[in-house]
């Protein structure tokens, strides 16, 4: 079966990359311009992973992120964060969140598929 | 009435104030003191108003109105300087130990026993006819009391023999009364608790009944102050007393009077007393400037009632005004309230009596008798005798013979006057006082010569023309001489000095004698410099409130031992005082007893002034240098010590000045630190925005590179997608970087301004021309209203375009594709031209509103136009149009499209700013 992934993000051209990545990997894909929508589609449509942008209008990424761990039934969720910002304690502060992993923008589009499948548990 | 019902009423009362005394005397012996009150030490104050005030006041307003006002005015006007003057005094008072008017005037002009000795001859000559005053009230009272209920005036004073004499009595009971009260023991501080708390009693006890007696005058036997004061104005010649000039005194004579109770109520011997030698507390003075002016007041408020009801109700009858409070009260047939008044008259003369001889008696003492028996060296070198015997019988002598010269004033000169105008010679003779104390207060350059020669020539004008007069008048003196002058002079005349006239007799003789006083006391202080010891005490007097004043011990060198300074001290004050007071030095220096005490200049000083306090400054003076061997000091080295002290002063004033610039300083450092910090701050969040909105450019053009380097079989029309984003993030770095750059120069002020002379018209035009293809495009329509002719600014052409192209781009980016409406208008505006860019988008909300100016902030939900917009295009024309001194702002309504102006100033629009902020 294959697995479903939300990529959330309000920059278009960096949600076409990635949407072209993740298709190209053989995901299922489904698409979010902000931190409400991304929300929204995560209870509904149960993705697998969520690619999340952190600078996000309406919802940040951390606040996504939050409340997706305080949902029992979205326990399953993985979350690999997406920053342009850089700096540790912005790593340390969406780990806190409860991300399973996080990225800095720019991103290797080869590391970035290698981290989705073992966050998948898919052997590459 | 019988005598003896008076007498017993009165030996009673005397009993209750005794008792007070007792009271006040044993708390203050168990350390729980009752004056240590302001409102006792201001009642205490009111010792000033004696039976002159209780009967005379009366009088002197029957016969001259408003006449009695001056004696009450002047103290409530002085004690409005009394915070300054009078703690002054206070505080010299208590550094020096001094005990006494006379002791203040020695000690200040170098410890002089001259000095000390004139000032209480001055004040023993000057002040019994006051005493007097206090005799012939009491006793005529008494008088007149004995035949109620009729109303007969007594006797002439001198016609009864002496022995049958009642004032004789009465001024001996006082005696015994004042030794009773003053000169138990000997206090090393001269100051008598009790005595201050009977004061004070007996001030409530005169105001209160005197103010019933005029309540009853009033509003018993009148209909108020109205029906009192209408009936009186039906008479002529008692309308006028109520008008300021009344009585045939002129307003140089009102200031001549009130000059004098102002001097009288700081110099009076018994008013220094209370006011400065019995002050507990310095601070007590705070209630006393308002308290003691409130108590005149209200013992003021029914003198004028009492004299006319006097005036009208004895009209034609031979009552003398002076025993109005008495005898109205009697001629109504109230024999109580008569029996109270006396008492009351009783009470304010015992008062002031005892406070009076007191004071006097310590100056007799102190500065008489003292000085004369240290002549005599049998006193200082007879062994370990106990003096205080010597001492206290000394004083008690002094008090009875100063009760019986008044006694013997009153005999020979007490029927020559009314009772104000005794009152009036005394407070000529202690107004002598003034310029030496006062000038011994503010001016170091007053030498012991000047003083002398300023008190005696006062004093002997005052003899000359005041007490001389009062004895030839009683006919004990030849009375020729004042009517022709001393040897015939005319110039001489007593009453009309040197041709002096129209002044009444007490205004005349304050006149010349302070006119004396004074020129004596400045010109021979100026004739040569103060020597060493004047220097020294005029220090410890004028800067008095310095806090680096150098101690009284500083001016002393020697040497001295602990065991002939302590059975000195111990003969005059006892020898179990004396040790006490030394183990109490002993303490305060750390040490351990009063055996391990170094004879220092410190304790000399201590023993010195301890001393004082017993037998006055000057008499200390001499008997501490007897049993120490001392170096004099040369003036030299006294300026040394006195340089040393201001050098020390001037130090510690630099000190507390660079103390103060320090954290001044601080402060400063500490909050550029915060701004450092603050601009920091800003600093990190501009380059974690930057680096943001470069990386997000940068995260696409890495992907599609990645995916079409990696990726050969991605069709054509993905590839051409791909490289057109490539190319156009590429772009948006390309401006950002721009942006950035132009930003951080107009921000650092190192921008380059091209300015030339500009037409705003023009750079509309231009700016509407670059963008028309981005309007065509959108399908939005550009309207531009724009007048024919505009002033021209002084600007840079190019920045103004940048921001207009700014303000278009903005607009065209937030408006509905198709049915978008931008709207340019340029006008002539208050002080400039202002251009308005409207458009019919969604609208700013006021939160959206301020934040289009910040940086990298964007309005709206923008997903589309993203790429096209860095953040910085509204911060960087808010930067340039302010850097002209216009402003750019935004008027919106969410919803309705919003509108954004610039006025740019014109006229001399050249940069109103060098470096933009």
């Amino acid at each position: 079966m294959t697995k479903k992934i939300l990529i959330a993000d309000d920059e278009q051209n960096i949600v076409i990359s990635l949407e072209f990545l993740m298709k190209r990997e053989g995901f299922t894909v489904c698409i979010a311009n902000d931190g409400q929508e991304a929300l929204d589609l995560v209870r509904s449509e149960l993705p697998d992973l969520v690619l999340l942008d952190v600078m996000m209008p309406r919802k940040n990424g951390y606040e996504v992120c939050q409340e997706i761990r305080a949902e029992p039934a979205l326990q399953g969720t993985r979350i690999l964060m997406l920053t342009a910002k850089g700096r540790e304690t912005e790593v340390t502060k969406g780990l806190a969140m409860g991300a399973d992993a996080y990225m800095t923008k720019p991103f290797s589009t080869r590391e970035l598929v290698s981290k989705v499948k073992s966050l998948l548990e898919i052997p590459a | 009435m019988t005598g003896s019902t008076i007498v017993v009423v009165s030996f009673l009362y005397l009993a209750l104030l005794f008792a007070v005394a007792y009271v006040g005397d044993k708390r203050a012996d168990a350390g729980r003191s009752i004056i240590a009150n302001p409102t006792i030490y201001a009642l205490s104050l009111a010792v000033y108003c004696t039976t002159w005030t209780y009967y005379g006041s009366v009088g002197r307003a029957a016969s001259s109105g408003l006449g009695f006002a001056p004696i009450f005015l002047g103290p409530t006007l002085v004690v409005a300087l009394w915070w300054f003057v009078m703690l002054k005094m206070v505080r010299i008072g208590k550094t020096n130990r001094i005990t006494s008017i006379a002791d203040f005037v020695a000690s200040r002009y170098g410890k002089s026993h001259l000095l000390g000795g004139l000032v209480t001859v001055i004040a023993v000559l000057g002040v019994i006819p006051y005493i007097a005053l206090q005799l012939k009230a009491v006793s005529n009272s008494f008088t007149i009391l004995t035949s109620y209920p009729a109303i007969v005036m007594p006797a002439k004073a001198g016609t009864v023999p002496w022995l049958a004499d009642t004032t004789l009595y009465i001024a001996l009971i006082m005696a015994a009364f004042t030794i009773l009260f003053g000169t138990r023991h000997l206090d090393a501080t001269e100051r008598h608790e009790g005595m201050v708390a009977a004061v004070a009693f007996e001030s409530l006890v005169k105001l209160l009944i005197f103010m019933g007696v005029g309540i009853y005058v009033t509003f018993g036997i009148f209909d108020g102050f109205g029906d009192l004061f209408s009936r009186a104005a039906q008479d002529p010649n008692l309308q006028a007393l109520m008008t300021m000039g009344a009585g045939g005194n002129g307003y140089g004579n009102w200031f001549a009077l009130t000059l004098l109770s102002m001097l009288a109520v700081m110099f009076l011997p018994r008013q220094f007393q209370v006011a400065v030698v019995e002050n507990v507390n310095e601070n007590h003075l705070r209630r006393a400037i308002w308290l003691f002016p409130l108590y005149l007041l209200l013992i003021n408020i029914f003198v004028l009632p009492i004299a006319l009801g006097g005036l009208m109700h004895f009209a034609g009858q031979d009552v003398d005004a002076d025993t109005f409070v008495l005898t109205l009260p009697m001629a109504y047939g109230h024999g109580w309230l008569a029996l109270l008044v006396f008492i009351g008259g009783l009470s304010a003369a015992t008062g002031m009596v005892i406070v009076e001889t007191i004071a006097l008696s310590t100056m007799v003492c102190n500065d008489l008798v003292m000085p004369l028996l240290l002549r005599y060296r049998w006193l200082a070198l007879q062994g370990e005798e106990d003096l205080s015997g010597l001492l206290l019988g000394i004083r008690r002598s002094a008090i009875i013979f100063i009760l019986l010269l008044g006694y013997l004033y009153f005999r020979l000169a007490g029927e020559a006057h009314a009772l104000v105008s005794i009152g009036l010679i005394s407070f000529a003779a202690v107004a002598q006082f003034a310029p030496a104390m006062i000038g011994g207060m503010y001016w170091r350059g007053a030498t012991r010569s000047g003083a002398l020669a300023g008190l005696s020539g006062g004093f002997a004008v005052w003899l000359y023309t005041l007490l001389l007069p009062s004895f030839a008048k009683s006919g004990w003196l030849p009375a020729d001489f004042l009517q022709n002058g001393l040897f015939g002079l005319e110039l001489l005349r007593p009453h009309e000095l040197f041709g002096l006239k129209g002044m009444d007799q007490i205004a005349h003789s304050l006149f010349w004698s302070l006119l004396v006083n004074l020129g004596a006391y400045v010109w021979v202080s100026l004739m040569r410099r103060p020597n060493a010891v004047e220097a020294g005490q005029a220090t410890l007097f004028v800067d008095v409130f310095k806090q680096s004043l150098p101690t009284g011990g500083a001016f002393w060198r020697g040497s001295a031992r602990v065991a002939d300074l302590l059975p000195l001290i111990g003969r005059f004050i006892g020898r179990e005082r004396a040790r006490s007071a030394f183990a109490e030095y002993a303490r305060t220096r750390g040490v351990a007893g009063v055996e391990a005490l170094q004879a220092d200049a410190g304790l000399v000083h201590f023993a010195e002034t301890t001393l004082a306090g017993a037998i006055g400054s000057a008499s200390a003076r001499v008997m501490v240098a007897s049993v120490v061997q001392e170096e004099p000091l040369g003036l030299d080295e006294v300026l040394n010590i006195l340089d040393e002290a201001s050098q020390v002063r001037a130090y510690s004033k630099r000190l507390e000045q660079k103390s103060q610039e320090l954290e001044a300083a601080t402060r400063e450092l500490r909050s550029a630190n915060e701004r450092l910090k603050e601009l920091d701050r800003l600093k990190d969040d501009f380059m974690s925005s930057v680096t943001h909105e470069l990386r997000t450019p940068l995260t696409s053009i890495r992907a599609f590179s990645e995916m079409l380097l990696e990726d050969p079989r991605i069709d054509l029309a993905d590839r051409r997608r791909f490289l057109g984003i490539i190319v156009s993030e590429t772009e948006r770095l390309t401006r950002l970087v721009n942006q950035v750059l132009d930003m951080a120069k107009i921000e650092s002020g190192h921008a380059e301004w091209d300015n030339e002379e500009v037409s705003l018209v023009e750079v509309i035009e231009q700016a509407a021309a670059s963008t028309s293809q981005l309007f065509k495009d959108k399908g939005v329509a550009l309207e531009m209203s724009l007048p024919g002719k505009a002033p021209s600014l002084l600007a840079d052409r190019d920045r103004l375009v940048q921001v207009m192209l700014n303000l278009l781009s903005n607009a065209v980016k937030f408006v509905v594709r198709g049915k978008g409406r931008v709207l340019v208008t340029l006008s002539e505006a208050d002080g400039g031209l202002r251009v308005d860019v409207r458009d019919n988008g969604p609208g700013l909300t006021p939160t959206e509103q301020q934040i289009v100016f910040e940086k990298f902030r964007q309005g709206g939900n923008t997903m589309t136009d993203k790429p096209q917009g860095t953040g910085l295009g509204l911060p960087i024309s808010r930067q340039i149009v302010e850097h002209y001194g216009g402003r750019l702002w935004v008027d919106s309504v969410a919803g309705e499209g919003a509108t954004f102006s610039f006025l740019m100033p014109c006229g001399k629009s050249t940069e109103t700013k060098d470096e933009a902020g």
